[in-house]
């Protein structure tokens, strides 16, 4: 976020209640359109196989010279936001512009030379219960969005979610489909000169990318496989160790089609800051084409290729449907979301 | 409580002539390897935690060295230095880590915690309720010379093999199984031993501050009559021992599984590496407390002195700091967000902690408040005080904004909270212990500094800090993690700011305040008793500058209507 859309975001705040209504139920919205649309495009392939998407600059990327988080692809990002940017900014502003507005105030009023006899006051009981009770009270203010944000963030996803689990290693990513056939991407990160080759910001770009279907929830299922490393993209609103031995999982959902880039971020050693992540988010369509590229991969849902004629006949039959589904299968849950900023 | 002085002062009249040699100094090994006096002892450590501070702050000079500009520049040279030969490419990178490593244990355990507890603590809590020493002047003296020892523990373990490069790259925080398995060798063991022996040491020293102040105080020094300063001590001294015992076994279970096949962390055998971070923050996090309530104390005295009124709703910040001591032990899990704690744990913990708020509110309030109508002269000590009041709301405003658990989602582990510690310790504690220093020098030593310098310090520092640590801010929003030595080209811009300016200023102001000392030593003038004034009324004021050796041989009487 640049300083003009900082003073924007900030303006923003003015319609907050309407804004915070619409937040509260979108993410039902994006998540039942996603069952609803579902059903037709989990099959479908798009025809032409797969190429790595080019990143737009500045999306899901860091801005260079950028003061605000990143632009959110989320529903609970834009919610998330939100809190931030408006409630939680706001207040630290204001309350820390009270306090050096108080503290000048006092150097000018009650310097020695303003002021020479200082008052004997020591107690006043009014004020300390009022500089009591309206911090309880705004505090209480601030969590109810926080304590929402919190609830949403844990909604379970619908059963049939699709379920990708990441393993941090030292120092690469290892992401497995355990509904798309169970094949494995190893990820590692490219060098600075192949990055920039490649049109991807370096330190960021990784060889092989985490491709994930676009407007749909993606059950993540994070561990490490060493030491504990933590799965991060900010642009997703989306941070979780991985723990060696255990299991942690929390929902995934990318609005748009796009390339999301994150880096590990809990130290595992020395390659701690070159382990990054790279999210592709596709339609489903290409999605399944990309899927159909990784050996042993296969489509979720689709019947079992044990008679040779349907294996091939299934993704054919698809390909009409995905031409045109592709490019809607995303937009209904951005749209269903207060304009993110671009 | 209201016996106990006189108790005191029966046994004092029973045992204490053998005391009478009046200022008669030890020789040189005597006097300061041999300490008993709590000035000598809280002298010690105060050029213990300059001598550390310097060492820390050299360490963040070559990180911010190294963070200027994208690129791996000067790591190799820095791992050259510390023994590597021909470093690789992933040697080089663990010299990264023990760098970072070693700043923050540094910071925390050899420079704050001596600094406020063991060197302004030692020297000012029996002035300041009337007693003519510590309660335990032998252990006083054990608990400087195993910190001491802790930091030859931590220096040494710069120069073995930590796994995959030289030193100990864990992080001050030391997670499981990074520091377990993942790090082989020697360095981490001195690490973790260099926290056993400054823990012990802290350990002993909190015991000794309970006991003073519970017993030591002088006729008429009842508990509620006792300056802030002491209060915050007095706290700190409790958070320390009940906290630090913890971290004592966290540790322990660290080197037996590092050593002798236990897997208290290693799932593998049963354990769990997230069960090591609720025991470490369980400690941890009062230690932050323990890193700033001695501050919040200074803040308060000097505040009140320079105002020339009593410090506002006295009772009122006594108990807020009793108040942020007790939260604070309920709250460690919000440094665990991303972990994987379920939705109830992390509802829990985000109002918990938001909680720390309301006290930490009435604080600052209460500052303002004493200001407030006041006659204020803008000496050294108040204008950092001043500084450090305005820096702490900041740094604790961003503390509200990460105590959301699942904003926190978004800044945990970024440079945002590199900036917002940093506001509340490297401003907020660091400020108060250069507001204390210039508040007490004269009393310590016996001469003035120059004013001119300590302001010309504070603005360095001030403007210094603001470039360096305001940007990070930025920084962490725009996703950069903490702990990588190189980062993507977009944060340039704010990491060169950040180094160049920032950190370059504050260097100077460093210099000035070495300058300032090393003059006032050489050519200051001799402070009076109460080089303040009449409006500094704490026991101290009514010594010499330095105080003799050993005080109050007559113990002062407070009378109902002395004032806090």
């Amino acid at each position: 976020m640049r300083l003009g859309e900082f003073a924007r975001s900030a303006g923003r705040t003015a319609k907050a209640p309407a804004t915070t209504l619409a937040l509260l139920v979108s993410p039902q919205i994006a998540w039942a359109q996603a069952a609803a649309t579902s059903a037709a495009d989990r099959l479908a392939v798009a025809p032409g196989g797969y190429v790595p998407m080019k990143p737009t600059t500045g999306i899901g990327m860091p801005v260079p010279g950028g003061i605000g988080l990143q632009t959110q692809f989320s529903p609970l990002g834009h919610y998330a936001r939100w809190l931030h940017d408006g409630p939680l900014m706001w207040l630290s502003v204001i309350i820390s512009a009270l306090v050096l507005g108080l503290l000048l105030l006092v150097v000018i009023r009650y310097n020695s030379r303003a002021n020479p006899v200082a008052s004997k006051t020591s107690h006043n009981t009014l004020i300390e219960i009022i500089w009591t009770l309206v911090p309880v009270l705004i505090l209480v203010g601030v969590a109810v969005p926080s304590i929402d944000l919190l609830a949403k963030q844990f909604k379970s996803p619908p059963a049939k979610t699709l379920t990708i689990k990441a393993t941090g290693n030292q120092w690469f990513w290892t992401y497995s489909y355990p509904d798309n056939g169970g094949f494995e991407v190893v990820s590692n990160m490219l060098p600075d000169a192949e990055a920039v080759k490649r049109g991807e910001p370096g330190q960021l770009a990784a060889d092989f990318r985490m491709v994930v279907p676009v407007g749909e929830p993606i059950r993540m299922q994070i561990t490490g496989s060493d030491v504990i490393h933590s799965f991060a993209v900010p642009s997703l609103w989306f941070k979780l160790d991985g723990v060696p031995g255990r299991i942690n999982e929390k929902v995934m959902f990318v609005e748009k089609p796009g390339v999301y880039y994150g880096q590990c971020s809990e130290l595992c050693g020395a390659r701690h800051g070159y382990m990054p992540i790279a999210v592709e988010a596709l339609p489903r369509p290409q999605y399944n084409a990309w899927v159909l590229t990784q050996s042993g991969g296969k489509i979720d849902g689709a019947p079992e290729p044990a008679p040779a004629a349907t294996s091939v006949a299934a993704p054919a039959a698809a390909t009409p449907a995905a031409a045109a589904s592709a490019v809607p299968a995303a937009t209904p849950a951005a749209s269903a979301t207060p304009a993110p900023k671009a | 409580m209201a016996t106990t002085a006189d108790q005191f002062q029966a046994h004092d009249d029973a045992h204490g002539h053998d005391h009478h040699d009046h200022d008669h100094k030890p020789g040189f090994f005597a006097r300061w390897f041999m300490s008993t006096n709590h000035k000598d002892i809280g002298t010690l450590y105060l050029i213990f935690a300059v001598f550390a501070g310097v060492v820390g702050g050299a360490i963040s000079g070559l990180m911010r060295l190294e963070l200027a500009h994208p690129g791996i520049q000067y790591l190799g040279k820095i791992a050259t230095f510390f023994g590597a030969v021909n470093p690789t490419f992933d040697q080089t990178l663990h010299t990264w880590n023990a760098l970072i490593s070693a700043h923050g244990l540094i910071m925390v355990f050899f420079m704050v915690m001596p600094a406020m507890i063991g060197g302004f603590g030692n020297w000012f809590v029996p002035l300041m309720i009337g007693a003519p020493d510590m309660a335990f002047p032998r252990m006083n003296n054990i608990s400087f010379w195993l910190t001491f020892a802790g930091f030859c523990s931590l220096m040494t373990s710069a120069f073995l093999p930590g796994g995959t490069g030289i030193g100990a790259g864990t992080g001050w925080t030391v997670y499981a199984p990074l520091s377990t398995s993942g790090s082989p060798g020697p360095a981490v063991d001195f690490a973790i031993f260099a926290l056993h022996l400054a823990g012990a040491g802290s350990i002993m020293g909190a015991i000794n501050f309970i006991t003073t102040i519970f017993n030591l105080r002088a006729p008429g020094m009842t508990l509620h009559k006792m300056p802030l300063f002491v209060w915050s001590e007095l706290v700190t001294a409790f958070l320390l021992l009940l906290a630090l015992p913890v971290l004592a076994a966290a540790i322990t279970m660290l080197i037996t599984d590092r050593n002798f096949g236990t897997t208290f962390f290693d799932q593998a055998g049963g354990g769990d590496p997230v069960l090591y971070q609720h025991l470490f923050w369980f400690f941890g996090h009062p230690e932050v407390y323990i890193m700033i309530l001695p501050g919040f104390g200074m803040v308060s005295q000097i505040v009140s002195t320079f105002s020339k009124k009593p410090v506002f709703g006295y009772l009122g910040m006594a108990y807020a700091m009793v108040a942020i001591g007790v939260v604070g032990f309920v709250v460690w899990a919000h440094h665990m967000y991303t972990t994987g704690l379920s939705v109830n744990t992390k509802m829990y913990f985000t109002a918990a902690t938001m909680v720390i708020a309301v006290p930490t509110g009435i604080k600052i309030f209460s500052w303002i408040a004493t200001m407030w109508g006041g006659s204020l002269e803008f000496k050294s000590p108040l204008v950092w005080a001043m500084g450090m009041i305005f820096l702490f709301t900041v740094g604790g405003v961003t503390g509200v904004v990460l105590s959301n658990g699942g904003v926190d989602d978004v800044l945990h582990d970024t440079y945002y909270v590199v900036a917002h510690f940093h506001y509340v310790l490297s401003m907020g504690a660091v400020f108060s212990i250069f507001a204390g220093f210039y508040y007490w020098f004269p009393k310590m030593s016996g001469r003035m500094h120059s004013e001119f310098l300590a302001h010309v310090h504070f603005w360095l520092t001030f403007v210094g800090v603001n470039v360096i640590f305001f940007p990070q801010h930025f920084l962490g929003l725009q996703g950069m993690p903490r702990r990588i030595p190189d980062y993507a080209l977009a944060y340039e811009k704010w990491n060169t700011l950040s180094s160049e300016v920032g950190y370059t200023t504050v260097g100077v102001g460093v210099i000035v305040f070495f300058l300032n000392i090393g003059w006032s030593l050489i050519a200051g003038k001799k402070a009076e008793g109460n080089y303040w004034g009449p409006h500094a009324t704490t026991l101290e004021w009514t010594l010499s500058s330095p105080p003799p050796f050993h005080q109050y041989e007559t113990l002062p009487v407070i009378d109902d209507k002395g004032h806090h």
